[in-house]
């Protein structure tokens, strides 16, 4: 099926009710179709780097890859496998013509420095005031591991979040205050959900605003989520 | 700093280190590691060490195989948990090692600092973050930073490319990731590589680590190991 792009804010909040949620590839799909073109991004690890298959030549994009890359290119496949060649996740990819490497210094440099345009990053729970925790469920058994999260989380110009809105257990992502251990302050300016995409209030105060919707109201939305809605 | 030493093994590279060091080890993931110098370590026997890497090992190869032999103390990392990073797991959750976790931007800058006679210096990375927790913070034209100290190592073991028999170093692809900044940051630098070639060789502007950073450099055979359910 297709997806069309969501509306950017201020020309009204688009609900699909026709439908059910996104699955993750169809938000993906969502994604790539909202980054702009000819940026540089980065798309962390797991979910968000499925981002990568769905961007067109024509949007002139350049990955980065926080382990030494620029012009990354798709997942490698048999012969191409190369161990010297992986992506953040350490799955093997392929580089693109005008690809460049680099050590890490200079790679975090990039994200610190405002370089990076975009990053994607997953996420545990996304607060109304654009904090982000994602590295990090603070149980005890848990081993805590935050790679570049919280480098790319104040570096990257856009950071959006792709998650489900759910957990597991059913209880919102999108919080009105993180409960687990942050990985940024205010940081996050898009979250992209199974069930709505999202856009923090660039004032960072509780301000979130739906720009669309996937299989669900926003009124339903505003019924199971305890943060304040605004329509776009 | 004195000249390169071109040794014949890798059991000659890792001579003397001592127990208690702390050591740099390049790779991210299994991409850069120094499986050979890793393997040397272990035949040579130190122990109790402080291992300053991006991850605490991969399968059972390399950081993981040291680690499994119980000679590591603590792993300062960004990242030990991982598809394959079971050795780690349990060490840690059995109280055998002690983990430190660093943001990934941090660790490579506070290496960088290192190598480079920075004392400490102000990142905004982790600021309002359990990782930030009694730092010193400044505010800096209405942003807020954290300081970073340093992190230096008694050694460091990393793997390029290709050296020339003075020691300046090229690496390949994503397996350069910490090499040179870990380079810069070790007391005594050593360097495996899959091939020494003669001095002039090298094209001097793609140089990537100048040889005044490197100790001892060692040839190898290449070995290649892909990490196991990674996504």
């Amino acid at each position: 099926m297709t997806i069309t792009n969501t509306t950017t804010a201020g020309s009204g909040t688009v609900e699909h009710l026709d439908r059910g949620p996104l699955s993750m590839g169809e938000l993906a799909a969502v994604i790539a179709g909202d980054i702009p073109a000819g940026v540089y991004v980065n798309l962390g690890i797991g979910q968000p780097t499925r981002i990568a298959d769905h961007l067109s030549a024509e949007q002139g994009i350049v990955l980065h890859t926080e382990n030494g890359m620029l012009g990354m290119g798709p997942a490698a496949q048999g012969d191409e496998i190369d161990p010297d060649l992986t992506n953040a996740g350490k799955v093997p990819v392929t580089e693109l013509p005008g690809a460049a490497y680099f050590h890490h210094a200079d790679s975090f440099a990039m994200m610190r420095g405002g370089h990076l345009d975009v990053c994607v990053l997953g996420a545990y729970q996304v607060a109304a005031n654009g904090d982000l925790a994602n590295w990090h469920t603070g149980r005890s058994d848990d081993i805590p591991a935050v790679g570049g999260a919280m480098d790319l989380a104040i570096g990257a110009k856009s950071v959006f979040i792709m998650m489900t809105l759910f957990a597991k257990d059913g209880s919102p992502k999108l919080v009105p205050g993180c409960t687990y251990p942050l990985t940024g302050v205010g940081c996050v300016s898009r979250v992209y959900t199974d069930h709505g995409v999202f856009e923090v209030g660039p004032d960072r105060r509780q301000n979130v605003s739906v720009i669309a919707t996937y299989g669900i109201s926003v009124s339903a939305l505003r019924s199971r989520l305890d943060v304040r809605l605004a329509e776009a | 700093m004195s000249r390169t030493e071109l040794l014949e093994t890798a059991d000659e590279a890792v001579a003397g280190i001592e127990d208690g060091a702390t050591i740099l080890v390049g790779g991210f993931g299994l991409a850069g590691m120094p499986f050979d110098l890793i393997d040397a370590l272990i035949r040579q026997g130190a122990k109790d060490l402080m291992i300053v890497a991006n991850n605490a090992g991969n399968g059972e190869v390399g950081l993981a195989a040291l680690l499994k032999a119980g000679r590591v103390r603590k792993v300062l990392c960004s990242f030990p948990r991982q598809s394959d990073s079971w050795v780690f797991d349990e060490l840690y959750r059995a109280g055998k090692v002690e983990l430190e976790v660093v943001p990934q931007g941090n660790l490579a800058e506070r290496m960088r600092a290192a190598g480079a006679g920075i004392g400490a210096f102000f990142c905004p990375t982790a600021v309002g973050t359990p990782l930030a927790e009694g730092k010193e913070t400044r505010m800096i034209d209405g942003r807020e930073y954290v300081l970073e100290y340093p992190i230096k190592g008694d050694y460091a073991l990393i793997a390029a490319h290709r050296a020339d028999r003075l020691g300046n170093l090229v690496y390949r692809m994503t397996a350069r990731n910490f090499g040179p900044v870990m380079a810069t940051a070790g007391t005594t630098t050593i360097v495996q590589v899959s091939e020494v070639v003669d001095t002039g060789t090298l094209d001097p502007e793609a140089v990537v680590t100048p040889s005044i950073y490197v100790d001892r450099v060692v040839q190898v055979d290449a070995r290649h190991y892909t990490v196991q359910g990674a996504r």
